[in-house]
C-alpha cells in the first residue's frame, strides 16, 4: 500500500517538537520518515550522539514509543539483547496481545555506526537478529564539535582535520560502509536521502518488514558542521544524490539495484551533475574553491565517479 | 525423591544454578577460565533443558550491552565473565548498575593482564568494586551453586533493583571437581518466583531508558544508588534465612570459624578461607587460639558486621587476592577505616597473596598464624603490609 | 518556564523518564528570531512543510495546515523552502 502524506499527517509522530536538536537540522526528519514508515509497535535504540543527547535531556523525553540509550559503541548489541528478551518473552507467553508484532529500530550517528559501533554492529548483523539499524549520516563526529570520522569525504574540514597552510582537510576518502554490511549477506540494505521522503519511507517500510537484520545508511547534512543555512538540508541532500556522491541503493537478498534518482541517472533520464554543486554551497569545502586547492576538487570527483562506477556495476550497469 | 550429592566442577555448578534458574536471556562471550559455564549452559540449550534465549554475542562488550538491553527490556538476563572480559564490558558494568536492572553476572575471578596470565586472583572485581554492583564471594563449588539463586532474589528486590556479581576463583574453584548438592528444581523455582519487574516491552506505558542526566539531576540518581546499597543487608539477612528454610543450608552475611574462644583470626574471601581452615584446625590441636573470619559480601562493604565481629580479638590478619599499588589493598584498607572512631580495635596485619594464581600453601598460612601471634603479644607489624609467598 | 526541581526521593530510579513525549512541555519557540506565516489563501495542502519540518510543528486540523506550533518551531525556515506555492513567509519576530 502506497505511503500517502495525507494519511502520515493525521498519525502520531513518534518524535515530539520541544527536542533540542538544532534549528534546521534534518536528523529528526529522518526519524520520523523511518518510524512512521509502518504502523507496528517499535522499540528504539539510540547510540550516544547528536540525537539521544538532544532528545532526552532529563526530565525532558521526545520519544512517544519505547526507547533506550546505553552507549555510544553499542546500539546494535542493547536492540540485540532487546530482540532477544521479545523472543523469550514471547515464548513464555509474556507480551501483550498488542505488542505481538513490535519491530525494533537502533538509530546511531555514523561515529557510533561505521567507527566506534562497527563490532557490535557486524555481530548483530551476522547473528541475524531481527531489527532495523539506521545511521544518520552527518558524515562527522559533530555532537562532539565537528571532528573527522571515517565516514568524513575528502576535503572536509573539520577540527581534527583543520585547513591550514599545508593542509586541505581530511585526506582519505569515506569508508564504504554499505559494502560492508553487504558482506554481512543480510536480507535488506539501503542507502537514502531525506529530501526523497518517498524512496526513504519505502525502504524503511521494507527494511522493517523483512525477517532478519537490515541496515540504512541516510545522509543527514549538518548546520553546523557541514556550515549550510538552517533551511538548507533538502536541496544539499538532493545535490548529494544528483552528484552521485550519495547514490540511493538497494540491496535485496544480494541483489543490488539503484533507486530514485540514481536509477534516472544510470538509465540516462537524468543528467549526473558535477561534485561542485554538491560542495559549493558547504562551508566545511569552501577553501577547496580557492585556486590552489582546485586539484582537490579533481580528486573528489575522480572519488565520487569511481565509487559511482561501482555501484552502478554492482546494479548491473554496464560502464 | 531425595536431594543427594552430584560431583561437579564450581563451573558446573554456576552453569547448574543457571539452567535452574532458566533466565528469559543469556548473553556471553568465552573466555578461561569462565568458558565452561557458557559451555555446559550452551548443552542445556542444545538439549532443551532450558528454553533461554542464547545470544552468541562477538565480545564481552556486547554481552553485557546485551544483557543490559535485554533486562531492560523486562527479561531476566544473565552473563558470565572474568578478567579482561570484565575490563572489556567496564563502561556498561556501570551503565548496568545506574540504571538499576537486576542482571545477575557469574565471575570467574582471573587475574587482569598484564602479563597476561589465567589463572585466579580478584584484581579484575576489585577493580570493579565501585561500579554499583552487589559482589558476593564464593568459598566452595556449594556457596557457588546457592549464591547464584540468592543473588537473583538480592538483585530483583523491590527496595534493591541492583545487579549482582557471583564470583568464584578461576580454576581453584571453577574447575575443581566436589560434591554439590542440588535442590529440586521446583524448590528453586517456588524460592527465585516470577519476576517483578517492568521493562520496555512489559511496561503499561512506553519510557526513556539512559537519558543525558547533567547537573539538575545526576547527582539526585547517584544518592538514589547510594541509598538503595544502604538496602541491601537488611534484605540479604532476610533472603539467607529463607533459604536455609528452603534449602536446608544456612549463610551468614559473614562467616566464623572457631572463633568462640579466639585471640587472633585470619580474614579472607573465597577459595583460600578453605585452606585457611584446615590451618586452623591444625594450630587448635596445638593449642593456638586461632580462627577465621570469611566475608561473603565485599558490595556493599559489611562495614558494620566486621567491626561488631572483629574487635572481639587481639590480631587480625587479612588476605587480599588484589593489589592496590600505591595503596593498601582493598580488604584491609576498608576493613581498617571501620575502626578509625572505635576505642576497642584489633592489630592487623594485610597480606597480599596469591596473585596470578599463586597457590597459598598450608605453609604460608602456619606463617601467617604465627605473624599473628607475635602481633598480639608484642604489637610489631600492625598496620603493615607484605606481599605472602613472593620470591625476594 | 519554571521547572521545581525535584528531590531524589520523588523521581523514578535509573534515570527512567516515565512521561512519553513530554518534551513537549519543554518551549523551544523562544530560539526562534524569524517567525513563519502562512497565506492560507495559497496553501494548497500538500503537507511538504509537514514533512520537513525537523520539530514537529506544522499543525494540521482535518487535512489542512492551519499554522504553526510556535511553542516549539525554532524558525529554521525549511517550510519556507519546501512550500511550492509560497504561502509560507518568514518575518523577524518581534519579543
Amino acid at each position: 500500500m502506497a505511503i500517502l502524506l495525507k494519511d502520515l499527517v493525521n498519525k502520531n509522530v513518534p518524535l515530539n517538537g520541544g527536542h533540542r536538536m538544532c534549528p534546521g537540522c534534518p536528523t529528526p526528519v529522518i526519524v520520523k520518515q523511518i518510524l512512521m514508515s509502518t504502523d507496528h509497535p517499535k522499540v528504539a535504540a539510540n547510540a550516544t550522539g547528536c540525537l539521544e543527547v538532544a532528545t532526552t535531556i532529563y526530565p525532558y523525553t521526545a520519544w512517544n514509543i519505547p526507547w533506550i540509550h546505553n552507549a555510544f559503541e553499542n546500539a546494535a548489541a542493547t536492540i540485540a539483547g532487546i530482540e532477544s528478551a521479545f523472543r523469550a518473552l514471547i515464548k513464555r507467553g509474556e507480551i501483550a496481545e498488542d505488542r505481538k508484532q513490535t519491530k525494533f529500530i537502533a538509530f546511531g550517528g555514523d561515529g557510533g555506526t561505521y567507527d566506534i559501533g562497527l563490532q557490535s554492529l557486524s555481530g548483530a548483523l551476522e547473528r541475524g537478529h531481527n531489527f532495523l539499524y539506521v545511521c544518520y549520516d552527518n558524515e562527522g563526529y559533530m555532537n562532539t564539535g565537528i571532528q573527522r570520522s571515517s565516514a568524513t569525504p575528502i576535503g572536509a574540514n573539520t577540527t581534527t582535520t583543520p585547513v591550514g597552510k599545508v593542509s586541505y582537510g581530511k585526506k582519505e576518502p569515506r569508508k564504504d560502509l554499505i559494502s560492508i554490511v553487504a558482506a554481512h549477506h543480510i536480507p535488506y540494505i539501503a542507502s537514502a536521502a531525506p529530501h526523497n521522503w518517498m524512496d526513504t519511507m519505502n525502504k524503511a517500510k521494507k527494511a522493517i518488514e523483512v525477517n532478519g537484520p537490515a541496515f540504512m545508511d541516510v545522509i543527514s547534512p549538518c548546520v553546523p558542521g557541514w556550515k549550510i543555512r538552517t533551511d538548507e538540508w533538502k536541496g544539499i541532500s538532493e545535490a548529494a544524490v544528483k552528484t552521485c556522491f550519495w547514490p540511493l541503493i538497494e540491496i535485496e537478498n544480494g541483489e543490488w539495484r539503484l533507486t530514485g534518482e540514481s536509477k534516472k541517472i544510470a538509465d540516462g533520464k537524468m543528467e549526473k551533475l558535477p561534485v561542485e554543486e554538491f560542495l559549493k554551497s558547504q562551508g566545511r569545502f569552501k577553501h577547496l574553491f580557492k585556486l590552489e586547492n582546485k586539484d582537490v576538487i579533481k580528486l573528489i570527483q575522480d572519488d565520487v565517479d569511481k565509487s559511482w562506477n561501482y555501484y552502478k556495476r554492482m546494479a548491473g550497469y554496464n560502464d | 525423591m531425595a536431594a543427594k550429592y552430584i560431583p561437579l566442577t564450581g563451573a558446573e555448578s554456576a552453569a547448574y544454578a543457571m539452567k535452574q534458574i532458566n533466565p528469559d536471556v543469556l548473553a556471553a562471550y568465552p573466555i578461561t577460565p569462565q568458558t565452561p559455564i557458557v559451555m555446559k549452559f550452551s548443552e542445556y540449550v542444545a538439549n532443551g533443558e532450558v528454553d533461554t534465549v542464547s545470544i552468541t554475542v562477538e565480545s564481552e562488550h556486547s554481552a553485557m550491552s546485551a544483557t543490559v538491553g535485554a533486562a531492560a527490556a523486562g527479561a531476566r538476563a544473565m552473563t558470565a565473565t572474568a578478567a579482561n572480559g570484565l575490563a572489556l564490558m567496564w563502561e556498561i558494568v556501570y551503565i548496568a548498575a545506574s540504571t538499576r536492572l537486576p542482571i545477575v553476572m557469574g565471575i570467574v575471578n582471573r587475574a587482569l593482564s598484564g602479563p597476561i596470565n589465567i589463572h585466579g586472583d580478584h584484581s579484575d572485581t576489585m577493580g570493579a568494586r565501585d561500579a554499583g554492583w552487589i559482589q558476593v564471594y564464593s568459598e566452595n563449588n556449594q556457596e557457588v551453586y546457592d549464591n547464584y539463586f540468592m543473588a537473583l532474589r538480592i538483585a530483583e528486590n523491590e527496595d534493591v533493583l541492583l545487579p549482582v556479581m557471583v564470583c568464584q576463583d578461576g580454576f581453584i574453584t571453577s574447575h575443581s571437581v566436589e560434591n554439590v548438592m542440588p535442590a529440586p528444581d521446583q524448590v528453586v523455582k517456588e524460592f527465585i518466583g516470577k519476576k517483578k519487574f517492568k521493562g520496555l516491552l512489559t511496561a503499561e506505558k512506553p519510557f526513556t531508558i539512559g537519558p543525558l542526566d547533567l547537573q539538575d539531576y545526576y547527582f539526585e540518581h547517584k544518592k538514589q544508588q547510594h541509598e538503595a546499597m544502604k538496602k541491601v543487608f537488611p534484605v540479604i539477612e532476610a533472603i539467607q534465612k529463607e533459604f536455609a528454610e528452603k534449602f536446608g543450608r544456612k549463610y551468614d552475611v559473614i562467616e566464623e570459624y572457631r572463633t568462640e574462644d579466639a585471640d587472633i583470626v585470619i580474614m579472607g574471601m573465597s577459595s583460600v578461607m578453605g585452606t585457611v581452615k584446615e590451618v586452623i584446625d591444625a594450630a587448635r590441636e596445638k593449642g593456638i587460639k586461632v580462627g577465621a573470619v570469611k566475608p561473603r559480601f565485599f558490595r556493599p562493604f559489611p562495614g558494620e558486621y566486621l567491626k561488631k565481629i572483629l574487635s572481639k580479638f587481639k590480631a587480625v590478619g587479612i588476605l587480599d587476592r588484589s593489589d592496590s599499588f600505591g595503596s593498601l589493598p582493598p580488604l584491609f584498607t576498608e576493613t581498617a577505616a571501620v575502626f578509625y572512631t572505635s576505642s576497642t580495635k584489633p592489630l592487623v596485619k594485610s597480606y597480599i597473596h596469591g596473585l596470578g594464581g599463586r597457590d597459598t600453601t598450608v605453609k604460608l598460612l602456619e606463617k601467617v598464624v604465627t605473624d599473628l601471634q607475635k602481633l598480639s603479644e608484642t604489637g610489631e607489624g600492625n598496620f603493615t603490609s607484605e606481599y605472602l609467598g613472593v620470591r625476594e | 518556564m519554571k521547572e521545581i526541581k525535584k528531590s531524589w526521593k520523588n523521581i523514578p530510579i535509573g534515570g527512567n523518564i516515565l512521561e512519553a513525549g513530554n518534551s513537549k512541555n519543554y518551549i523551544t519557540g523562544t530560539w526562534r528570531t524569524f517567525i513563519p506565516r502562512l497565506d492560507k489563501e495559497k496553501c494548497v495542502n500538500c503537507f511538504q512543510c509537514w514533512m520537513f519540518c525537523p520539530d514537529n510543528s506544522i499543525s494540521i486540523v482535518e487535512n489542512k495546515m492551519v499554522g504553526f506550533d510556535y511553542d516549539h518551531c525554532k524558525g529554521c525556515g525549511m517550510c519556507v523552502s519546501v512550500c511550492p506555492t509560497k504561502a509560507i513567509t518568514m518575518e523577524k519576530e518581534e519579543k
